[in-house]
């Protein structure tokens, strides 16, 4: 007995299910629960099941949500999963990650009107792919093998999603990856507390599974050069998804001081290298008693959200314009806000202070005020004269941004830039490169898991048809 | 897996590896590292490749046990794994064809240059070595100079062995032979050493090529943590580096930024310590 239009209105949207804020900001374990079996259910059943659904082009990757969010009220999961996981390959990696309000969310009929709140795709994604992890053993149907080998560099979400569909399409997929574990951003960058490793391992590991190979250890610009993967080694095309992980300083005084770290570091020592766990991990980290965050994106978040949890008594975020501006995800915000996060919104830092011992003692910030729009169509912060104060801390992080990282690019001279360095390719992810494509943050700049996925796939089409056409083989499904 | 081939004590801290890296091994070039970590729970650390073999695909370094990390290393023998081994990272050194090269080692720095002097020498250049010491305990490498130099002088601060005084000391009687002018300096040690070395021959404007050894992480210019400054600017030291000019480099800034972790590094080793006397009571 279907619900009625009116029925399923008059159901409102149900709570992601937390940890109480002061018990989760002492450890790192995930903050969100997940849905259970009764309110997924009844979240489902939200859904209108538009005709002309607006939440499909919404998603990066097309996933069909009327009919994916219908299995789940029907009850039928296993259908739900593998609706799903036909167009997404890291479900419970992107239902936990989307910046859904701004995606599949934010066009759902029912975001409309003043009080409108749209169905919860993202926490409904996440609990199907959680369900089907525990209670399927999926087995992705394999095209016949071709021998035909396919380099990948980097193994962030665009590199693994492309390895994962030319592994269909029965493609010899090779995965090599600097760092000396997968996962790219997701691994090194993202926290246990909002993305768990378990749930990256377990992607990589039904990769594996598909006969994809990944070999960690290799700089691709420095263990092998493009050029040598493609003459020499065998691999008739290559995907470039080196991401943008090069860290942006803001050429201020004192950002070489101790205690200053860049984002990346702090998170890289924190969630790639354990050091939360020191010593029971090697690896150190400062931890601080007050912790100064600089930004307002999920970097920022991430950052200042590890730092209470490593103990500082204070973490301050300083972001230059005001809550509304802050690109990070919504539910990042209202996290950190919880979990008693100092925000210092309209100010930015101009230098960083120092102790006769080397170490950064605080942050010396200006406040600003909101003018005109700029490009960004964010309305600019501008610096008011004569506001000028301190905040003491012992360890700051800048987490303003990252650029392209040269060391791939310097090493393939022929592979053409645009001017920030990020690497030019076509809408299909074709550089001008011959039999070399790129995608994800490599090319698109910082942006989001999503959509270097949709890059990764959209490659790998795209180096199949190629691929295929050179060795004379008929084209697959 | 990484496997060690092959393993030869030095001095007392100090020992010589040789690995299997066939990867790494087929694109070294002098100057270049690797990092390395010893299993899960390890650290990332930076190593210099003494040498590689690209036919045999294996490498080789040098270490000196200094902490937690180089201890438990040095304890390895050939047949044992490590479980991560990458590379070649950082620019290749830059060689001059110039017709007297000096290099100049202290402590495990000797380990950075002996590959420079083989290059060196193979590109025509005279190779004086000078590898020092405060001690004669501490004066590594000595013999395996001797095979890719034309001159090694050792020194040791108290005079226990060779040359009494300094590295520097030594250098300056170089600087001062006017019968062989030398057109290039290679310098790597610890940071002090550097910083005198370099101050030493900026009045003669003898081109001083340093080795700086800041902390890392990951080796490809994505966390910053090696940052330095050079002629004011900051440079990431694992892409960038590890060598620059050795007259532009901003040393009492490295220095400080490497005591960085020195508590926690303490702490390591005591609980190492700790774990090794509780596990000989065991026995
Ligand atoms: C802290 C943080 C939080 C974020 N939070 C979110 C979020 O909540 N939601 C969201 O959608 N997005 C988020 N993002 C952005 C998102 O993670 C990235 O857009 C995404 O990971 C880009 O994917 P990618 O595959 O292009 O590259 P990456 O994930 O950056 O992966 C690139 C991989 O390539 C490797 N590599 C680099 N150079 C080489 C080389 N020369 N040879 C071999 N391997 C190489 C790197 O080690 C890395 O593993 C976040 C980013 C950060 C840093
Ligand atoms: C490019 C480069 C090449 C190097 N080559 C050699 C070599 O050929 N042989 C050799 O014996 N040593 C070399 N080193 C130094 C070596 O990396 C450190 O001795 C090692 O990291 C110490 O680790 P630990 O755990 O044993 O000691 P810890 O107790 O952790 O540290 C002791 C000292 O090492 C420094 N250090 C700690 N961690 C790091 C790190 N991750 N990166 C760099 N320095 C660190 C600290 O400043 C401290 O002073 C090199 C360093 C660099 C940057
Ligand atoms: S992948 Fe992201 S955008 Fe697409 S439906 Fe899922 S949460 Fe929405
Ligand atoms: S737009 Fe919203 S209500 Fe309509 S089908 Fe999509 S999720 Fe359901
Ligand atoms: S070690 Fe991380 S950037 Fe150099």
């Amino acid at each position: 007995m279907a619900l009625t239009p009116k029925e399923r209105m008059a159901i409102p949207r149900q709570q992601m299910p937390e940890r109480e804020p002061e018990e989760r900001n002492q450890d790192f374990k995930e903050v969100n629960l997940g849905f259970d079996e009764s309110i997924a259910k009844l979240e489902a059943d939200r859904c209108l099941q538009c005709k002309n659904s607006k939440c499909v082009p919404g998603c990066p990757v097309g996933i069909d949500i009327p009919a994916f969010l219908e299995r789940i009220s029907a009850g039928d999961l296993k259908g739900a999963a593998e609706i799903l996981l036909d167009a997404n390959a890291l479900p419970g990696i992107t239902g936990r990650v989307c910046p859904q309000e701004e995606q599949c969310e934010k066009v759902c009929i029912r975001a409309k009107g003043k009080n409108g709140e749209p169905v919860a795709v993202g926490h409904l994604e996440r609990y199907v792919a959680d369900w089907a992890r525990e209670n399927l053993d999926i087995k992705t149907l394999l095209a016949d093998p071709t021998g035909i080998k396919i380099a990948i560099v980097g193994s962030g979400p665009a590199g693994l999603t492309c390895a994962g569909e030319l592994a269909k399409k029965g493609h010899d997929a090779t995965i090599f990856e600097a760092l000396h574990k997968p996962g790219g951003v997701l691994t090194y960058g993202i926290p246990e507390f909002r993305l768990p490793n378990k749930i990256i391992e377990s992607e990589v590991d039904r990769l594996r599974e598909m006969g994809v190979k990944i070999i960690c250890n290799v700089v691709i610009g420095r263990t092998f050069t493009i050029d040598e993967l493609l003459d020499e080694e065998g691999f008739q095309a290559v995907f470039v998804a080196n991401g943008a992980g090069l860290p942006i300083f803001m050429n201020i005084p004192g950002e070489n001081l101790k205690g200053v770290y860049s984002a990346n570091e702090y998170l890289t020592r924190s969630n790639l290298m354990g050091a939360y766990e020191f010593p029971k991990m090697d690896t150190p980290i400062i931890k601080g008693k007050h912790v100064v965050v600089i930004g307002g994106g999920n970097v920022a978040m991430d950052s200042v959200r590890t730092a209470k949890r490593l103990g500082a008594e204070e973490a301050t975020l300083v972001y230059r314009r005001s809550r509304k501006e802050m690109p990070a995800r919504d539910e990042e915000i209202h996290h950190a806000e919880e979990e008693g996060i100092i925000f210092k919104l309209l100010c930015n830092p101009i230098r960083y202070l120092g102790a006769e011992d080397g170490w950064v003692k605080g942050v010396e910030c200006i406040q600003m005020e909101l003018g005109e729009p700029d490009d960004s169509g964010r309305r600019r912060p501008i610096p008011i004269e004569g506001s000028e104060f301190i905040i003491d801390c012992d360890v700051a992080i800048p987490a303003i941004g990252t650029r392209a990282n040269p060391l791939l690019s310097q090493a393939t001279p022929d592979l053409k830039l645009n001017r920030w360095g990020y690497i030019e390719a076509d809408e299909n992810g074709m550089t001008s490169k011959e039999g070399v494509w790129a995608g994800g943050d490599i090319i698109r700049g910082a942006a989001t898991v999503i959509l270097a996925m949709g890059d990764g796939k959209q490659s790998a089409a795209e180096i199949d048809k190629w691929v295929r056409e050179k060795a004379g083989l008929q084209p697959v499904g | 897996m990484f496997r060690i081939l092959d393993t030869k004590q030095l001095a007392s801290d100090v020992k010589w590896f040789r690995l299997e890296a066939p990867l790494v091994a087929k694109h070294r070039e002098p100057g270049q590292f690797v990092i390395i970590r010893l299993d899960e729970t390890g650290e990332r650390i930076p190593l210099t490749m003494a040498d590689a073999d690209k036919e045999r695909g294996t490498i080789e370094l040098i270490v000196k046990a200094i902490g937690k990390t180089t201890m438990t290393l040095f304890t390895k023998e050939a047949g044992d794994t490590i479980a991560d081994v990458m590379g070649p990272l950082g620019m290749p050194t830059e060689i001059e064809e110039v017709e007297h090269a000096v290099l100049v080692g202290g402590g495990v720095g000797t380990a950075v240059i002996y590959p420079l002097a083989k290059a060196l020498r193979d590109k025509g250049c005279f190779v004086s070595s000078i590898t020092g010491g405060r001690t004669k305990e501490l004066v590594v490498l000595e013999e395996e100079l001797k095979q890719v130099s034309d001159a090694v002088y050792a020194t040791t601060d108290d005079g226990s062995y060779g040359f009494k005084g300094t590295v520097a000391d030594k250098l300056v009687e170089l600087i001062n032979d006017k019968e062989r002018p030398i057109g290039a300096i290679y310098c790597a040690g610890p940071v002090p050493m550097m910083k005198a070395i370099a101050e030493l021959t900026r009045p003669f404007g003898i081109k001083t090529i340093v080795s700086l050894n800041p902390i890392m992480v990951d080796g490809t210019g994505m966390c910053g943590g090696c940052r330095v400054t050079i002629d004011g600017k900051t440079k990431f030291a694992c892409v960038d580096g590890p060598e620059f000019d050795g007259h532009l480099v901003d040393y009492d800034e490295l220095a400080d930024r490497l005591t960085a972790y020195r508590e926690q590094e303490q702490q390591s080793l005591k609980l190492m310590e700790h774990k090794r006397k509780l596990e000989q009571v065991r026995k």
